[in-house]
């Protein structure tokens, strides 16, 4: 027990540390008797303070120790220091130009990063009530799958103001932001906005350039962006003017505000016009049957001070279940505040619950960044260790001569700090010239900031802690070796080997999983776009709605660009072929499970739809104009005949909000939404709205341009005011593996970084080893080596490492691969050639580094080599 | 004026080494009678750094002792008061009293012999 209490160790180590050694006995013997004393009228907890106490009272100038050496004029060292780190660089160019290409494009890459992730970090933040603002968002059981939609039912906001207003101070309710044609007298430009409650704009603390923020309250008001305001009306006062929206609303200009940031999901909203407005004008909004069951709006809410997210969330969870039809209470919708602060980065939502979004991806790209940065500090670190045979000679004479350790290390530490900051100065000018590509990859429009000083301060301390890291162990180590041992060359460079070659393996294996990682990304895109879409997109264009006047004279239109060679067919549908806007529950056929509630998208179109995109009829028939009856008919995809489990499904009646309609048709999946995911169950019906899109296939054997210019003459005849837009189904198509892509893109430049950074190591390394060797060759040259021995002995060490990595590589490259291609329900089994590739790859290139220095080596004359000395 | 050359802890200290048996008047022991006798705490490493001035002025000598098991069997420093100690004590002491019998509320009523 004796031995349990006694004084603390801790800090009595701490004492040993600064006390004079010649005090340590007597003030150890002191505190013993202090604590032994103390403890037999205390607990131990507060004898041990009472210790700790009395060992910080020793800090005195009497007690300390001094310093053995002090220096007289540090100034002079530190000149001496940056004069032989100088010439050691010039001395060394191959090495320093190893060292400073490496760090300089991990240190590119890595600004580059940190610019990005701050960027995306700042999405919403100049928004003043940033912090307590957040968006009513919904989730419905669908199916027995929890879905998560951001849109709501108007009737909604009244309601939480109404019962749940005290924990808000806004609650504002808009529509959805679109693109409208907004038009002054002049022009006419499709430009997104969105139709709100006059809090919107305190909300959001626009800023008003002219006008005033509260004329929204007026109906007839409209507030511009700046650059909206600009784009209309140029020079001139906007406010006053006169414009219309659709075409529909006449609205006089009231304010102009600020343009919204682009790190801001309302960047692109153009102009804000009042929800009265679009309440009282648009007849649908006004006499809905039941006004609960669309979900077309948004509602954003403003926290008040004693609030917080999470207790309104609970609050208002139940506001729409309560309200709702017996029909759409099956849906269980439980309503909850999603933050503004987490709008952009944690957005994406699983079965309720909320499982990330863009973090992974800024996590993802910050994690890459620190490894690249990595591997140039090691690169760095073993270039100096595989010197440091050369460099202990030098350590030794420096130590004879009277160097301290504390300057060995000043000298090591200010050797790599100059060199990182070489590489930072070049990092910079890479920087500047990789930035537009970036930009462009990245889709993003950052810019170097070479004016703001908290920059430069980051980029500093940034580039000093690179090289404090980057010299750790040559200084550390090298600093540390005894005089005698490293003049006599005891120091061999054999046993700190391990550590060297264990920050090889460390670089080779990043390499191998970003390699096999760029492989895999390529791979599953192609996958996922060499998908049968089920019809053909070549040539297929998609024309938003424009004038009434077209749809009316649809047929002559028509026959018009057909006989004129531009088009081969055109037809008419909801949306565009790549897009599905709307669904529907109210669907019953025979043998549903009552309790069943589950959405069908729905899809109308016009008669020669099918015909146009040249979807696959597996059964029945096609939509004809010849059959009036057919305005009652639906056509059903695989997956919708699978999951309603219809036998024979041709002739089957199903009833749609009550009505009886009838099955003509089951066409083939075709590949709508995201084209990881399958297919929905679809129903299509005929559509004969003025609102659809034209859906033209354009003639192959025709000039693309010369048959759109063609299809815009004839629509200006019907349609002379609306600007002719259109799209290309498969391009529209593409866009929906733009995200992925990038993440592609992305992968191959890291990858290519991380090759090159570990390519130039063991360049670097490979070259010192054959330096060192040199006479070794020439022996074994003489004793009849031939050039194929010796290249095998020289590069067997590095194959070693690369293969050590590439086995620690794969399994890790499987387990993070395997997790990504969980997000996507259409995917690959990751390839095993991959990874044999990656190896083979990685191999090859090492190999091909290494014999660089091996073979020229290795064919010097003996008679040279052996000659010196 | 006197220059009395003792602060008044150093004072204080030197007394309490004056009153500690010889064997007894190192720093930790020194720190005990300072809080016996003034009821003041004072941390060891404050007391060692006035005893280790005191010392540098000469007032103060000091031996290492083979310390006991209580020690745990680590040395200790033996404080003992020089004859220029003694005689800065008593300077100290003198001056003080001096200044006593003329202050007038006290006058005549003070008696004190050495």
């Amino acid at each position: 027990m004796k031995n349990t209490d006694s004084p603390p160790r801790l800090p009595l180590r701490i004492l040993r540390i600064f006390i004079r050694t010649e005090l340590m006995d007597e003030v150890t013997g002191d505190l013993k008797e202090l604590y032994d004393m103390s403890r037999l009228t205390r607990s131990r907890f507060i004898c041990r303070l009472i210790i700790w106490y009395e060992v910080i009272h020793y800090l005195r100038p009497f007690a300390l120790r001094k310093t053995k050496f002090i220096f007289v004029n540090p100034y002079c060292m530190y000149k001496s220091y940056f004069k032989t780190s100088l010439r050691g660089m010039f001395k060394n160019k191959l090495h320093t130009f190893i060292n400073i290409t490496g760090l300089s494009v991990a240190m590119a890459t890595v600004l580059i990063i940190v610019m990005w992730v701050g960027n995306e970090l700042a999405y919403e933040k100049n928004f003043k009530n940033y912090q307590r603002i957040g968006q009513v968002l919904q989730n419905v059981t669908n199916n027995g799958y929890v879905q998560t939609w951001n849109s709501i039912p108007y009737p909604l906001a009244d309601e939480v103001r109404k019962n749940y207003g005290s924990d808000f101070v806004h609650v504002v309710l808009t529509s959805g932001k679109y693109p409208h044609l907004l038009a002054s007298e002049t022009k006419k430009l499709n430009k997104s906005g969105l139709y709100a409650e006059p809090d919107f704009t305190t909300m959001l603390t626009l800023s008003m350039l002219a006008g005033s923020a509260d004329a929204i309250k007026d109906p007839s008001s409209v507030l511009l962006s700046a650059s909206t305001a600009n784009a209309y009306f140029g020079e001139a006062d906007p406010i006053g003017q006169i414009m219309t929206i659709d075409r529909e609303f006449t609205v006089k200009v009231a304010g102009v505000y600020e343009d919204i940031p682009t790190n801001s999901i309302f960047s692109d909203m153009h102009f804000i016009a009042a929800w009265d407005l679009l309440f009282n004008g648009t007849g649908w909004i006004k006499h809905m049957e039941d006004p609960w069951r669309p979900n077309a709006f948004s509602l954003y809410v403003q926290l008040a001070d004693h609030a917080t997210f999470e207790e309104a969330s609970a609050k208002i969870k139940d506001a729409k279940l309560k309200k709702v039809s017996e029909a759409l209470a099956k849906k269980k919708p439980e309503l909850f505040i999603h933050p503004m602060s987490q709008w952009h980065l944690y957005d994406k939502f699983e079965n309720g619950k909320l499982v990330g979004g863009r973090i992974q991806y800024v996590r993802l790209f910050g994690i890459v960044g620190s490894f690249v940065l990595l591997m140039a500090c090691i690169n760095f670190m073993n270039l100096s260790t595989a010197q440091s045979e050369k460099r202990a000679k030098e350590v030794g004479i420096r130590k004879a001569i009277g160097s301290i350790r504390s300057q060995l290390v000043a000298q090591f530490f200010s050797e790599s700090i100059l060199t990182a900051f070489f590489s930072l100065a070049l990092a910079l000018l890479l920087m500047q010239l990789m930035m537009p590509f970036f930009n462009a990859v990245a889709g993003k429009n950052m810019s170097m900031q070479w004016n703001n000083v908290l920059w430069w301060l980051i980029g500093i301390i940034f580039t000093i802690v690179i090289g404090l890291i980057a010299g750790s162990y040559p200084a550390l180590y090298l600093s540390s070796i005894s005089a005698g041992k490293a003049i006599k060359g005891v120091h061999k460079g054999g046993h700190h080997a391990i550590p060297r070659k264990v920050l090889v393996t460390v670089q080779f294996t990043v390499s191998v999983v970003l390699m096999v990682g760029t492989a895999v990304v390529f791979l599953q895109i192609k996958h996922a776009k060499d998908r049968p879409v089920g019809y053909s997109a070549n040539g297929l264009i998609a024309v938003p709605p424009m004038s009434p006047d077209i749809h009316k004279h649809f047929d002559v239109v028509k026959s018009e660009l057909v006989k004129s060679g531009a088009i081969v067919a055109m037809a008419e549908a909801v949306s565009p072929t790549t897009e599905q806007w709307s669904s529907s529950s109210q669907f019953d056929w025979k043998g549903k499970d009552p309790d069943l509630s589950v959405d069908f998208p729905t899809y109308g179109v016009s008669h020669d739809y099918g015909e146009t995109i040249g979807w696959e009829i597996k059964g029945g028939r096609d939509f004809s104009r010849d059959r009036l009856s057919d305005s009652t008919a639906l056509i059903l995809n695989e997956s919708a005949v699978a999951y309603m489990g219809l036998k024979n499904p041709i002739g089957e009646t199903i009833r749609w909000g009550g009505q009886a309609f009838e099955v003509i048709g089951v066409i083939g999946d075709i590949v709508v939404r995201s084209p990881y995911e399958p297919v929905s169950p679809t129903i299509y019906f005929l559509s004969t709205s003025e609102e659809n899109f034209l859906i033209m296939r354009i003639n192959p054997t025709f000039a693309t341009t010369a048959a759109l210019d063609k299809i815009e003459t004839v629509c200006k005849k019907y349609n002379a005011d609306i600007p002719f837009t259109y799209e290309f189904t498969d391009e529209a198509y593409a866009r929906k593996f733009g995200n992925e892509e990038r993440v592609g893109t992305l992968a191959t430049i890291f990858a290519t970084l991380a090759i090159l950074i570990s390519c130039l190591g063991i360049f670097g390394l490979s070259s010192f080893m054959a330096e060192q060797r040199t006479k070794e060759i020439g022996v074994r040259k003489v004793l009849g080596a031939s050039l194929f021995d010796l290249w095998r002995l020289m590069s067997k060490d590095f194959v070693l490492l690369v293969l050590i990595s590439c086995v620690i590589a794969v399994p890790t490259a499987y387990t993070i691969l395997s997790s990504w291609l969980e997000n996507f329900q259409y995917r690959l089994g990751i390839p095993w050639w991959t990874f044999l590739l990656a190896t083979f790859g990685t191999l090859f290139i090492t190999m091909l580094t290494v014999s660089w220095h091996t073979i020229s080596v290795a064919r010097v004359n003996p008679v040279k080599s052996l000659r010196a000395e | 004026m006197l220059e009395t050359r003792l602060g008044d802890f150093e004072e204080v200290i030197m007394l309490m080494i004056g009153i500690l048996e010889a064997e007894d008047a190192y720093s930790f022991r020194i720190v005990q009678e300072f809080k016996s006798q003034t009821g003041r705490t004072v941390s060891i490493g404050a007391a060692h750094a006035t005893l280790d001035r005191l010392e540098t002025k000469g007032f103060l000598r000091s031996e290492i002792r083979e310390g006991s098991a209580t020690r745990g069997g680590r040395r200790k420093r033996i404080y003992a008061i020089t004859a220029l100690g003694k005689r800065v004590l008593k300077e100290s002491m003198e001056f003080k009293v001096t200044l006593w019998k003329q202050y007038p509320a006290f006058a005549g009523k003070f008696n004190m012999s050495f």
